[in-house]
């Protein structure tokens, strides 16, 4: 069914009667020339750039709960494309391209925003380190403009430019940044996917991975054995547990990212702002609940909550940034499992067993990079050759350490970028 | 209106509020919600997507109807819940949602549109044209969206935070929780009890039974009053204990002043962490509504609630009550009113088999099926056996059964579990540690159950903690049993609501499952049931049943949303009290802070220090004239600057020298007592973690300072490496950042301006570059080290931190009569820029020794943190970007930093990227701009003109790669 | 969330720095081969469950803890101090 405004129109004349299933729950099959394990947002994605790009469609996405339960349905929603380093610059800016055009592309509204975002600084290193980023997001062909303190105070006014502690000095601004309905992303992911014959399963956990010389021949799953050629790995804060299966050990360590939500407010922050002194980033929904979050809780966790120091370190930062917010109450705090990598860039490559690839270590970056992995990794799944966006995205890069890509410079501490 | 003699509130004070800009008069004691109700307003506000009137639903924080704005400016709280809000005089409360007024809502013509507008719309249209989403669309429903307003003014209130420590939280002081209480302060433990009401009792307040032979006002009063006596026992009133976290911390938020006029020097609210050993959720339980046609008028309220507004605030919502019920319990609703004097017209009892009554008409096996009344109800339309007709009635009493308040126990993941015979969940053991649930919150529903369950609760908490348990001894009180059929969703015709405030209707939970949105997450987040300010509190059971049964699933296995704190929202503010202004992070300040400031230097924040940027002198407009006059004044004569902020580490121990060998990538065993050296720490992963000079004082004694930035970096990894993987060695670190107040003197004069102060002046054969030994300055035992950052003959002058104001000073005065003076951070970046020397600018994490032409002094001879993953190839690659430094050639006698670099003639894209600029500025010692950058390959380009391409500040220029010591290379007047 | 540091008693998390897993106490010698360095350094077991990481009691003692902790429940089943031969 194709939606439209017309369409809803008819459905609301007509009773809204003939709306139908956005995707079918088909019986797993036997076997699939693919099998993607991880029905979230880069698996979902995955799966539609295989049926769309590629032409594939023996495909089936293996979620052990439901479509977009994992961070796609608990992020800040915040897209953009502004990397520094070689391999995230080209990749972010792939990602950002398909972002633009999602709706009509997917016939479903993913609602869009690019309404900004802006990367406070406030010192003159943090400045220059804002405009050698800039400047590299130019050089990719995306686009970042420096703001200084007028510049910025037309558009942001209610900022707290003369913090007693960190005053503000201006912004790195990205306009084509924003936001998008996150729910929405992995919903329309998964209704392209299935209109174009993906098989997508839920409540189907993976609970093996079969190996046999050294090539990939299908997995086991709380609903069956089910054969295949190739097997993707893109299971994020749980990437772990699903490798171990296959007798790998990989450079992520899952931690715990907490985000919240007020209640609805009249429209009050029309972009996206990002704290320079302290992890802290905000923007407002369409519903009028402003979303924000900070840096991660810091310790190794799969238990998607967290503890108060970390959500009283964000509420402080947004108090020195704009303390107008004082009186919007927190609705809902939640937590997502991030897989942290060494160098907080992220790993889309084949690995050292034939026919299984992985794709993992977003970080708490994965929402912007939804499309773009997923047109990278069904890429490397039909072709057995990395994308060029994503080709520095290579799991033996620590090792070798040829082309890390350790945009914070805070080495090799998994927590730390 | 009031009922006489009813309610449990002062009659003698009338408070005077205004809601709306009306002036209306309630009773102390009265929420908002009561007073307006006891004046005859039953419109309270808006719903989010249509704009339905809404009434009062309920008595308590679980409302999602009754949200206003009060307060203006700085201090306008939007969605505050009518039903908490408690009013005093000169409380100034408006509706909000509304536009032009609450009465003629403009937008209430959405509800028109209702069929267009049903779940997920939205994600279906506003896609074409693809410009106007942007434009048009979402401008349009972002305006329409949202409830209440922020002022847009900084918060004016105060707000404080503080923990707390107890043997036992008890939450919630309803019969269980004043038990609980009871029976553990009783006993001696350390006891907190914590409610959100303004006034502890719980349902107590709002109903009629006995407890002793009292009324349940009265023993509560008692218990209480005796529970006040206890040292052991802390009573917190209004506040809400809203999180569950690990290891026994919960997160509470107390309502210090919304209940009256703002205080001076009181805080609004306070943020509470409170560990406990153990608690005891007792946290009561929420009625929930039925749906059926158009059950969202105001008027419509929920049963539970009607009876406290008579019980407890002596109101009664309407003059002629219906009651619609499933349960024996809604009952008591018919039988308080009756007995108060008011009209009941029915109880409407969807049980064939429920309790008939003499004092009022209980129509059975009936149901409520539609409603009328634009702005309030007037008249409902009943079905039973008989058919249907139409009831006036201005008050409906709903109630479709109790859940118990489960929300606390899953805030650690853990999931309640289905009970059929009350049709709700409770929660499960074990499912926060150290928690038991009694009470209602606990499924058990009648007086004396709750106060056992209290009582128990409480002597296993006492079993646990190894406490004496005392005997249990339970008040004589009603045991009525609750008796339900389920009835989730009246069948029929029409909208029936079950989210109030998102307007979430049975039929978009269908249109959802339709849609294939089954899973109970899907369907939350499709329809946005239970996303509203109230998160479902009310309607999310009812919208599992409904759901449940349109899947052809029991509702167990169609399962919960995830609780997640808070239990009712919290103000940013409150969350973050104290990050407002100065008070994010800790203000560190040298010694020379206060006698820089005198001389007008503007302080910048390095870190969490203050640093001053420049000294300006008498006549000077811009910090580039103060600068270029410091660096000559230091390249000349003489200049003083504060590196206190500097890192210093005390390290002590027979192995200290071979524990910095490890830690260092160059060698330190090998340094003589009195001489310092420049040393290189590497990270493990072999890039580069900081740089600096460490002293060797003694045989077994050596100082090593860090960068600022580094300091606590540098501190713990010592320590790490000490204690985590050479515990065998014997060495101490001690921080002595803060003890010693440090100074450059820098330049040419710098040893006769040390003569002036030091008791044995230096001759100049002494302290050759590098040597480093104890001196006393003006009679003071100090520390002196012939070290340079400026690449002048310079010194650093350590005293201890009490000296440091008068040495400063000292230093300055003596400096200016050489000629000389203090000199800021600007000079100083300008001074080591002019010698290559790196800070945190080029060392930033992603580079190598290899990378600032440093690889050499990655000793060969040992082991140290870094040096094998520092030779992994791509580390060692020649391509990789390398220290240069760099001067402009082109027309453009301009460089900036974070400015990249080409090939001469190559396009400024990513694909030719060359390089960056890390560090730049004018020197006015070679009369051009000097920088410092990265480039691929650097060393081996030096003479060649690359391009630099600025696109953020539009500047583009050519620049010659250039050796990074640009002034005095070989390095003369530092060692001279 | 709170951890019962040997020497200090309970203290809140915030107390506390994190490092991660316990393996870092485990450095291989400079020539055990890239494979060995790359387990060391980078991979990690990661478990759904029981582990052992390393925590730093920065704003306390100043002793680094080795600490065996549930990563689903956040549960702490003991504490031990780093220097002890805690690996």
């Amino acid at each position: 069914m194709r939606f439209s405004g017309l369409r809803v129109l008819k459905e609301g004349l007509t009773g809204n009667r003939g709306w139908t299933a956005h995707w079918r729950d088909p019986e797993p099959k036997p076997a699939y020339d693919i099998l993607i394990i991880g029905g979230g947002g880069h698996g979902l994605a995955t799966a539609y750039y295989l049926a769309q790009v590629h032409g594939l469609r023996n495909v089936a996405v293996l979620e052990k709960g439901y479509l977009g339960g994992g961070n796609i349905g608990r992020n800040t929603t915040i897209v953009r494309a502004n990397y520094g380093l070689p391999g995230n610059s080209e990749f972010y800016s792939h990602s950002l391209s398909l972002w633009e055009g999602l709706e009509q592309e997917l016939n479903f509204n993913v609602m869009q925003s690019q309404r900004g975002v802006l990367n406070l600084f406030h010192s003159d290193g943090q400045r220059d380190a804002y405009v050698r980023r800039g400047n590299a997001m130019v050089n990719q062909g995306d686009d970042a403009i420096l703001l200084d303190r007028d510049g910025l105070r037309k558009r942001v006014p209610y900022l707290d430019f003369d913090n007693g502690r960190f005053p503000v000095q201006g912004a790195l601004y990205h306009p084509r940044g924003g936001t998008a309905r996150h729910d929405a992303v992995a919903w329309g992911f998964a209704r392209g996917a299935d209109s174009r014959g993906i098989d997508l399963i839920q409540n189907c956990e993976v609970t093996g991975i079969d190996v046999a010389n050294g090539a990939v021949t299908g997995v086991q799953t709380s609903r069956g054995a089910i054969r295949a050629k190739k097997v993707g790995i893109v299971v994020a804060g749980r990437s772990s547990q699903v490798a171990a299966m296959a007798g790998m050990r990989l450079p992520i360590e899952s931690h715990v990212l907490q985000a919240f939500v007020t209640e609805g407010l009249k429209p009050v922050i029309d972009t996206v702002v990002t704290y320079g002194m302290g992890h802290f980033y905000i923007s407002q929904s369409d519903k009028g609940g402003l979303v924000f979050g900070g840096d991660i809780d810091m310790y190794a966790s799969y238990a998607a909550r967290g503890n108060l120091p970390a959500v009283e370190h964000v509420m402080e930062a947004g108090m020195a940034l704009m303390p107008m917010i004082g009186k919007a109450r927190v609705l809902r705090s939640w937590g997502g499992i991030m897989d942290m990598s060494p160098d907080g860039s992220p790993i889309i490559d084949k690995t050292g067993i034939d026919g299984l690839y992985l794709n993992c270590g977003w970080c708490y970056g994965g929402f912007k990079a939804v499309p773009g992995s997923g047109d990278c990794f069904a890429h490397l799944l039909a072709t057995g050759r990395p994308h060029p966006a994503a080709a520095r995205f290579r799991l033996d890069r620590f090792r070798t350490g040829v082309g890390i890509m350790d945009e914070e410079g805070t080495g090799a501490q998994h927590n730390l970028h | 209106m009031r009922v006489a003699g009813k309610g449990v509130l002062d009659r003698s004070r009338s408070v005077p509020f205004r809601f709306d800009g009306v002036r209306y008069a309630g009773l102390e004691g009265d929420t908002l919600a009561s007073a307006l109700l006891a004046n005859g307003v039953r419109l309270l506000g808006r719903s989010f997507k249509y704009h339905r009137p809404r009434g009062v639903l309920t008595a308590g924080s679980e409302e999602p109807n009754a949200l206003v704005t009060v307060g203006r400016g700085g201090r306008q709280t939007p969605n505050t819940r009518a039903t908490v809000q408690e009013i005093y005089e000169g409380l100034e409360a408006r509706s909000q949602n509304a536009w032009p007024s609450l009465k003629y809502d403009l937008l209430s013509v959405n509800t028109l549109a209702a069929p267009f507008l049903g779940a997920g719309f939205y994600y279906k249209t506003f896609m074409w044209p693809k410009a106007f989403w942007e434009k048009l669309y979402e401008p349009a429903i972002r305006r329409a969206a949202g409830l209440g307003a922020l002022s847009g003014l900084p918060d004016a209130d105060r707000y404080e935070r503080a923990y707390a420590f107890c043997d036992l939280l008890v939450i919630g002081a309803g019969p269980a929780g004043l038990m609980a209480a009871l029976v553990a302060g009783r006993a001696g433990a350390d006891v907190i009890l914590a409610d959100e009401d303004m006034r502890m009792g719980g349902r107590l307040l709002a109903e009629t039974q006995q407890i002793e032979g009292r009324s349940g006002q009265v023993w509560a009063g008692e218990v209480l009053a005796e529970l006040a006596a206890m040292e052991n026992v802390r009573l917190m009133t209004r506040t809400t204990v809203a999180g569950a976290y690990d290891q026994g911390t919960f997160a509470a938020l107390e309502r210090v002043g919304h209940h009256r006029a703002r205080a001076e020097g009181q805080p609004l609210e306070c943020f509470w962490r409170i560990v406990a050993k153990r608690s005891v959720l007792a946290a009561g339980a929420l009625e929930r509504p039925i749906a059926f046609a158009d059950n969202d008028r105001p008027g419509i309220m929920m049963a539970g609630a009607v009876r406290a507004y008579l019980n407890r605030w002596g109101v009664c919502p309407g003059r002629a009550v219906t009651v619609f019920a499933n349960n024996d319990d809604a009952h008591r609703t018919a039988r308080d009113l009756v007995a108060a004097g008011v009209d009941v017209v029915a109880v409407i009892d969807s049980r064939a088999e429920a309790p008939g009554s003499d004092l009022f008409e209980v129509h059975r096996g009936a149901q409520v099926v539609g409603t009328s009344g634009r702005l309030g109800l007037e008249a409902i339309t009943l079905r039973s056996a008989a058919g249907e007709r139409r009831v006036e009635t201005d008050c409906l009493a709903v109630s479709g059964g109790w859940n118990p308040s489960v929300h606390l126990s899953c805030h650690m993941n853990g999931r309640p579990t289905w009970r059929e015979d009350i049709a709700s969940f409770v929660p499960t053991p074990g499912a926060v540690p150290g928690m038991m649930a009694a009470g209602a919150c606990n499924g058990a529903f009648s007086t004396l159950a709750c106060l056992r369950e209290g009582a128990e609760a409480a002597r296993a908490a006492l079993v646990e903690l190894g406490r004496s348990v005392p005997p249990l001894d339970l008040p004589a009180t009603e045991d009525e049993p609750y008796r339900l059929t389920p009835l989730w969703a009246v069948a029929g015709k029409g909208r029936a609501w079950l989210d109030f405030q998102n307007d979430v209707t049975v039929k978009d939970v269908r249109q959802a499952v339709a849609e294939n949105y089954r899973s109970v997450e899907h369907m939350k987040r499709y329809t946005t049931q239970g996303m509203a300010t109230d998160q479902g509190k009310s309607s999310n059971v009812t919208a599992l049943a409904v759901l449940a049964d349109a899947t052809g699933r029991g509702i167990p296995e169609t399962g919960t949303t995830s609780f997640r704190p808070p239990y009712s929202p919290i103000a940013i503010a409150a969350l973050g009290a104290g990050g407002q202004g100065k008070g994010f992070a800790p203000e560190r300040f040298t010694t020379s802070h206060k006698a820089s400031r005198e001389r007008g230097a503007p302080m910048i924040e390095a870190g969490l220090w203050y640093r001053p940027s420049t000294f300006p002198a008498p006549g000077e407009k811009s910090w580039r004239q103060s600068c270029d006059r410091e660096v000559r004044m230091v390249r000349a004569a003489v200049g003083v600057c504060d590196v206190s902020t500097l890192g210093k580490i005390d390290i002590q121990g027979p192995d200290a020298g071979k524990f910095l060998d490890f830690v260092y990538a160059n060698m330190f065993s090998t340094l003589k007592v009195g001489r310092v050296r420049y040393g290189l720490m590497l990270r493990e992963d072999g890039t580069v973690m900081d740089d600096g000079t460490t002293a060797r004082l003694g045989e077994h004694h050596f100082l090593m300072t860090t960068t600022t930035a580094a300091a606590g970096d540098v501190m713990r990894h010592l320590e790490f490496v000490s204690q985590g993987l050479r515990p065998d060695w014997d060495v101490r670190f001690t921080s002595v950042t803060e003890q010693w107040a440090q100074f450059a003197v820098a330049g040419p004069k710098s040893r006769a301006l040390l003569n002036e102060l030091l008791d044995a002046p230096l001759e100049a054969g002494d302290w050759p570059f590098m040597a480093c030994g104890p001196v006393r300055v003006l009679g003071v035992a100090g520390r002196l080290f012939r070290i340079s950052f400026s690449g002048e003959q310079a010194y650093e002058l350590a005293v201890p931190a009490r000296y440091g104001d008068s040495l400063f000073r000292a230093l300055v005065a003596r400096a200016e009569g050489l000629g000389g003076g203090a000199y800021g951070m600007e000079a100083l970046n300008v001074l080591r820029l002019e010698k290559g020397f790196i800070t945190h600018a080029e060392i930033h994490g992603r580079v190598t020794a290899y990378d600032i032409g440093m690889g050499r002094m990655v000793s060969a001879k040992k082991d140290c943190i870094g040096k094998t993953m520092s030779q992994r190839p791509g580390l060692m690659e020649a391509d990789r970007e390398r220290l240069v430094g760099l001067k402009p050639v082109g027309a453009v006698k301009l460089i900036t930093s974070g400015a990249h670099l080409f090939a001469k003639g190559a396009e400024p894209v990513r694909e030719n990227d060359q390089g960056y600029v890390t560090s730049a500025a004018y020197s006015p010692t070679v009369g051009h701009v000097v920088a410092l950058g990265f480039l691929r390959r650097g060393p081996e380009r030096l003479g060649e003109v690359v391009k630099m391409v600025d696109h953020l500040r539009a500047v583009e220029t050519l620049c010659e790669v250039v050796d990074p010591v640009i002034f005095d290379p070989e390095g003369g007047r530092m060692r001279g | 969330m709170r951890i019962t540091c040997p020497l200090c008693g309970a203290r809140d998390r915030r107390e506390f720095y994190y490092r991660g897993a316990a393996l870092a106490l485990e450095r291989p010698a400079p020539d055990a081969g890239e494979q060995a360095w790359d387990d060391y350094l980078f991979l990690r077991e990661n478990p759904a469950g029981e582990t052992r990481d390393l925590w730093y009691h920065a704003n306390g003692c100043g002793a680094w803890l080795v600490v065996r902790r549930d990563t689903r429940s956040h549960a702490v089943l003991e504490v031990r101090l780093a220097g002890e031969g805690a690996q």
